[in-house]
């Protein structure tokens, strides 16, 4: 790796340093969040990087269903749910909203109100992607964060086009002649970033600190960011819930999960690899959705990894001068 | 004073939402009203309406982010027809359950396929039962009016529920008409700035949209349906306001030479004034005939238009969209079940008109009263759907 890239210190500290990070708390406790959930674990991260003028807009799917079931609520800020693919859209009106009555003083224009969207992977991969798309290229003044638990959690671990190569799942199962999910995860940060997006990161509730610096830096600057966030999910994945944090690490450092970010164009991947990746088995193993793999799969799999961590290198290299 | 101008229809729904002055717009090109999108684009390009004009990538969006930014305190509006509305089918349950009262210029086109531009009733039919407050204009006029009065019927703190004023597209959309249009100043205070007491603010942060289980669900639609069935009363609060301060009347329900009637047909939009012509030249030959517009479609003016309808003989429903395999058409259904428990009622028939831009000439409305005239004589109804003006 080129010696020159300053990586950021937040990311080598891959433990929660609760003396470092804000204390009060947006998204609260008494959620109906699986045990285990790195999602739910993401969002509690993701909202101590930001103060009270904010407000979220949540597609349907698990966060959503587990937050706010009437008359109870996990949120400590204005939060609006609206329907499954339209998450971005609804932030678009909201921050154009925002935008009018500042400018017209209905609203005090002095207060910063960030607009944060979040959807799961199908929310955003799929169903919504056309929203997230118009969005970006509006250049509206929002943040996007997609929870990526790799499948439709909240129906019942069904596949989406962010579900990874040879993962079974209730719709891509593994069978007698089949392997499971039979495509390569659609690569949602780089969607965004030709999208030209203002920024752009991969995080993970693994790394604390590297996320609550990421949102912070996407809902500091004005215009549009994406943060593709890696949540594991024990229920669907057939993890241990007590391995889902160590599971996000090992995601990061067998390069399945590259931790990376994109600010205005130019690429940091995110954590320093001296030895290099580990191997993808390190982390397929001891998940059941991937029990099945037969080998030439496996071959594949690392061979995917590995060819794009050394195309984020080369980005990274090649973007230095920006 | 307001001056009477020649402006294409188009136009002048547009100028009433700026007169509105409205925050954001969101919407998507469709024929045929994509003139009201253009000019509000142009309005606030040149700096005339000082708004957020959202170019989204489909009508799917354009109402998710009306709801967001009416969500957010912000006076929204929006435009489409036909392929458009549908489109936006599964969101606009989302505006009077989240209580965001959207305005929406409806430009009425039929529903592919064969994929047709042209005028009919389809569009708005389909989505009859999404809770959204709908009215009929039937000349530019009207539309233009309503749409001002939408806003205030839907921001009404008693209503704070959608409102779409639906118009014949291309048959209004694309007319120049003599128009009166207000001075801005003829409408200082009439639409103060929206203050929406449930908004997304961060200083009193809500939850909105929250999931609801079985033991709250029912509960919530009860309330969405006590709600719209009470705008109501500011519906026609709103109306008599207006003609007392500008001089032109608008009832949930109109009429034309109905009082002493036996043959009413009931009409919507803008063949209402058309089938005028039909009546005139009826009563002309004697024949007791009238017209009864149901201008308010939902709420549903039930007991205006018993009144309206009881001492007739009979009356014939023309509607403008198809009930595939049912009743003729939605609104010969919900008339005639309207009626059902009248101890004297009239006898009710349905035909369907005006599909795909098909004309309706004036020979086909003096055949809709000789539907009627018929079926009193007979007793007998016609075919379940008669099409009239149908090519055999
Ligand atoms: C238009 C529409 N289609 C399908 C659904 C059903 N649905 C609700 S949540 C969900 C899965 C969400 O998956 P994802 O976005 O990955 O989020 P997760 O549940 O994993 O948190 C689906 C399919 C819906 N609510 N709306």
């Amino acid at each position: 790796m080129s010696a020159e890239v300053k990586r950021p210190i937040e990311s080598a500290l891959n433990v929660f340093a609760y003396r470092l990070v804000e204390k009060e708390e947006f998204f609260t406790r008494g959620h109906r969040a699986c045990q285990g959930c790195a999602a739910a674990l993401g969002l509690r991260h993701i909202f101590k990087a930001v103060d009270k003028d904010t407000i979220v807009i949540n597609a349907t799917g698990c966060m959503e269903i587990v937050s706010s079931p009437y008359p109870f609520t996990s949120w400590a800020l204005p939060w609006l749910h609206v329907a499954f693919e339209n998450a971005a859209a609804v932030a678009s009106g909201v921050e154009a909203a925002v935008k009018a009555l500042q400018r017209k003083g209905r609203l005090d224009p002095s207060k910063k109100i960030k607009v944060i969207a979040l959807g799961g992977d199908g929310g955003t991969a799929d169903i919504g992607l056309q929203a997230l798309s118009g969005a970006l290229i509006r250049r509206h003044n929002f943040t996007y964060i997609c929870y990526d638990n790799e499948a439709y959690m909240n129906t019942g671990v069904q596949g989406s086009s962010a579900t990874p190569l040879g993962a079974s799942t209730t719709t891509t199962p593994a069978g007698k002649v089949s392997f499971g999910q039979g495509y390569w995860k659609k690569n949602l940060a780089e969607i965004a970033v030709a999208h030209k997006a203002d920024y752009v990161a991969t995080a993970c509730p693994s790394y604390p600190l590297d996320l609550i610096r990421k949102v912070k830096r996407a809902t500091e600057i004005e215009g549009p960011a994406y943060i593709h966030m890696f949540a594991v999910c024990p229920t669907g994945w057939g993890t241990d819930p007590a391995y889902s944090v160590r599971l996000g690490r090992l995601a990061a450092e067998t390069g399945v999960f590259p931790l990376y970010e994109v600010d205005h164009g130019k690429y940091r991947l995110s954590l320093d690899l001296p030895q290099g990746l580990r191997p993808v088995t390190d982390y397929l193993k001891g998940q059941r959705r991937f029990r099945h793999l037969p080998q030439e799969v496996i071959d594949e799999f690392q061979e995917m990894v590995t060819r794009e961590y050394e195309r984020l290198k080369k980005m990274e290299r090649l973007t230095q001068e920006l | 004073m307001a001056k009477r101008v020649g402006m294409e229809v188009s136009i002048a729904i547009a100028e009433a939402a700026r007169q509105a002055n409205v925050d954001v717009v969101s919407a998507y090109p469709i024929t045929p009203q994509t003139h009201i999108v253009e000019h509000l684009a142009s309005l606030v390009a040149d700096g005339e309406l000082d708004a957020e004009y959202i170019t989204v990538e489909s009508e799917h969006t354009a109402m998710s982010a009306c709801v967001g930014a009416a969500a957010a305190g912000a006076r929204v509006f929006t435009s489409t027809s036909s392929q458009g509305l549908a489109l936006m089918h599964e969101i606009l349950y989302l505006a009077p359950s989240l209580r965001t009262p959207v305005v929406m210029a409806l430009a009425n086109r039929a529903l592919s396929g064969p994929i047709s531009i042209w005028n009919d009733h389809s569009d708005v039919m389909g989505q009859r039962d999404t809770g959204w407050i709908s009215i009929f204009a039937n000349n530019g006029q009207e539309a233009y009016d309503l749409t001002l009065m939408a806003f205030k019927i839907g921001e009404h703190p008693d209503v704070l529920l959608p409102v779409m004023v639906n118009f014949d597209g291309f048959i209004l959309t694309h007319v120049i008409e003599p128009l009166y249009m207000f001075e801005d100043e003829e409408l200082e205070g009439y639409l103060p700035p929206f203050e929406y007491k449930y908004k997304l603010d961060t200083d009193n942060p809500m939850t909105l949209g929250p999931v609801g289980l079985p033991d709250v669900y029912t509960e919530a639609k009860k309330q969405q349906d006590v709600a719209i069935r009470n705008s109501r009363k500011v519906i026609d609060e709103v109306l008599k306001e207006f003609g007392e301060n500008f001089g032109r009347k608008y009832n949930p329900i109109e009429h034309y030479k109905s009082d002493d009637a036996d043959i009413i047909l009931l009409t919507q939009g803008s063949v209402t004034e058309a089938a005028e012509v039909a009546v005139d030249a009826l009563r002309e030959q004697g024949k007791k005939v009238g017209i009864v517009e149901l201008r308010l479609w939902r709420p549903f003016p039930f007991q205006d238009l018993i009144d309206a309808l009881v001492n007739a003989k009979c009356v014939v429903v023309l509607d403008r969209c198809i009930s595939f395999g049912g009743q003729a058409g939605p609104v010969l259904s919900e008339v005639r079940s309207a009626l059902y428990h009248e101890p004297k009622r009239p006898m009710v028939v349905g035909c369907v008109a005006g599909l795909g831009g098909r004309d309706i000439s004036l020979e086909n409305y003096i055949e809709m009263f000789e539907i009627g005239e018929n079926f009193l004589k007979t007793g007998k109804e016609p075919e379940i759907v008669k099409i009239v003006g149908l090519r055999e």
